[in-house]
């Protein structure tokens, strides 16, 4: 990779001590990128316009939201009524945790479908499961500030996880609170953290980027770029594509934050906060709920919680569970048909952690939470010894312009006709 | 610089003790900046509350807050008295006997938090689900208590906590 020709006179001799310039066009511009891209390899430019949707509206709403359990309801409703476009800006931000999530589970559920996480991106793949503990922990504490019921509620329950600890839980729990319950101090607290680690989160998303670039992004077929014939330069052609993606993922949320906002929320978090009375049925944000079914799924405190953070700890090491060579599910019969079953489960305690915790949810609890354990730890090292794969193409380019055309062509249309 | 054996056991001793004190140091440092989460001076001033019992009618419950957390105080009717003693420990989770958790029998006093994820049960107010043992029922995650606020099924762990507290005279208990 040269350094470019810069014309601007300004623009280089700048460049020439500070070169980030260079930077730019080697990192942005030329970067060389698979040429086969599908639309799933949006959604890592999509979270990044999420994050920074949700840093812009938060600092906006800090400056006029209040973290006292006095005035926080308040302060929240005085953004909805009175400050002027208030009432964007937080439903931006309420809607745009939720978007940030859909699309960051759309991302990793196409890593594990092409087998992003494989050989040589494990890292990457570690980088971005920190990323989701993180947005998890943020989203989380961000809930809370409203002190809304659900605020309230939400918070008691998901602290008291820590009180599952052996001997130092009930310390931890306090310490967690600086009180008995929760309070004004765990409020403070919260509102200060959830203001730091949106940008931790930047800091790791530089990583996770720095780790992308180092071997490029996987592609729907899952083989290793075999040469130039095989890239396109970063812009303008995946540039524009994920500018078109972006417009479609803000037209959809404008959608949302401006005729449903609510749609995702909860109406008891319009209620204050009360210590003397728990909601009658009290469900975490949607995007929590398969880990919350899993918590419930256990009937067993400490068993719940160390399986509800298991299923997380699992994605870690992924890399080392799935050792099929093979990347892309399109040429593992068997792990595709278990992928789709891995969704299919996932949606599905999805479902049940907003129901009640009684009679057949219960064991559909048990059975789906039994099954997303099994696929990790059993299936996927099981698949790699015993699955015969299909046969992998030559190369990126050869079934797009070469002689492999017309036989992918043909293989393509028998499986339609199927 | 030549590193003769001679020097090398005071060397290590050198760079050990070096290592060791600044890990007391850093340890040292960041003490006051995680202690500082902890409960401060005036959360912990414990403070005590004086509650008057004699305006529950026998069957009736009332909640009253102490130190930011719900407590209940039940006037038990003797059959409810009854059914708690004549549990047996076999059939319980935590074993406790119903006189070890009361001062008084027809008063049961306890912290109305669900010893699995905090929850406040439901059960006090008249027409509330009090669960399969008619004692309280916790809406969050399902946990049966019975009459004398001890586990009996569902995921809570320990039984409904007893506060620390006394009669001041019959009618007035202090908790805290």
């Amino acid at each position: 990779m040269s350094s470019p020709e810069f014309k601007n006179p300004v623009v280089k001799w700048i460049d020439h001590r500070l070169p980030v310039f260079s930077f730019m066009h080697h990192e942005l511009h030329e970067y060389p990128t698979p040429r086969n891209l599908s639309y799933l390899w949006n959604l890592g430019s999509l979270a990044g316009l999420a994050l920074v949707t949700m840093i812009v509206t938060g600092i906006i709403l800090a400056m006029h939201y209040t973290p006292h359990v006095d005035h926080a309801f308040e302060s929240v409703e005085r953004i909805m009524r009175d400050v002027n476009h208030g009432w964007l800006i937080r439903y931006i931000h309420m809607n745009g945790a939720s978007f940030f999530f859909i699309v960051v589970y759309i991302h990793i559920f196409r890593g594990l479908y092409y087998g992003s996480y494989k050989a040589p991106r494990e890292l990457l793949w570690i980088l971005g499961v920190l990323i989701l503990l993180l947005m998890m922990a943020t989203a989380f504490m961000g809930y809370v500030l409203p002190w809304g019921q659900m605020s309230f509620w939400g918070a008691t329950v998901i602290t008291n996880l820590f009180s599952a600890i052996p001997l130092i839980g009930d310390s931890i729990v306090v310490w967690l609170w600086g009180g008995f319950s929760v309070d004004n101090p765990t409020l403070s607290r919260f509102f200060a953290l959830h203001y730091l680690m949106p940008f931790m989160i930047v800091g790791v998303v530089i990583l996770h980027i720095i780790a992308l670039h180092r071997f490029g992004s996987n592609n729907p077929l899952g083989i290793d770029v075999s040469g130039k014939q095989d890239t396109i330069p970063f812009h303008p052609y995946y540039t524009s594509k994920d500018l078109f993606g972006a417009m479609v993922f803000l037209t959809i949320f404008a959608s949302a934050i401006f005729f449903y906002p609510n749609f995702l929320g909860h109406p008891d978090n319009y209620i204050p906060a009360n210590p003397l009375q728990t909601p009658a049925h009290i469900v975490p944000e949607w995007y929590f709920l398969p880990f919350y079914a899993i918590l419930r799924a256990i009937p067993d405190k400490l068993g719940g919680v160390l399986f509800m953070f298991g299923a997380i700890a699992v994605l870690f090491i992924l890399p080392w569970l799935d050792r099929s060579p093979v990347r892309s599910g399109r040429f593992r019969p068997l792990f595709k048909m278990f992928f789709w079953v891995l969704l299919a489960d996932c949606v599905l305690l999805g479902y049940l952690g907003g129901k009640p915790a009684e009679g057949i949810y219960v064991t559909l609890s048990r059975l789906a939470t039994a099954y997303y354990f099994i696929h990790f730890l059993v299936i996927l090292p099981l698949l790699s010894v015993v699955e015969k794969t299909r046969p992998l193409p030559q190369s990126i380019s050869m079934p797009v312009t070469g002689a492999g055309m017309s036989a992918a062509l043909a293989a393509k249309r028998g499986k339609a006709d199927v | 610089m030549s590193d003769t054996v001679e020097n090398q056991g005071r060397r290590d001793f050198i760079v050990v003790a070096t290592n060791t004190m600044l890990a007391v140091g850093a340890a040292a440092v960041a003490y006051p900046f995680i202690n500082q989460m902890n409960p401060a001076a005036d959360t912990l001033a414990l403070s005590s509350i004086e509650v008057d019992v004699s305006g529950i009618e026998e069957g009736q419950a009332i909640t009253v807050k102490w130190r930011g957390k719900p407590v209940f105080i039940r006037h038990r009717t003797a059959a409810e008295i009854a059914l708690a003693d004549q549990v047996s420990m076999d059939d319980l989770r935590d074993p406790e006997g119903d006189m070890d958790r009361v001062e008084k029998p027809e008063y049961l006093v306890i912290q109305g938090i669900c010893t699995h994820l905090g929850c406040v049960p439901l059960g006090q107010k008249i027409g509330e689900i009090k669960g399969d043992f008619n004692g309280w029922f916790c809406p969050c995650h399902g946990s049966h208590y019975d009459t004398s606020g001890r586990i009996r099924k569902g995921p809570a762990p320990t039984n409904l906590e007893v506060p620390p507290y006394a009669f001041l005279s019959d009618n007035v208990i202090k908790i805290g």
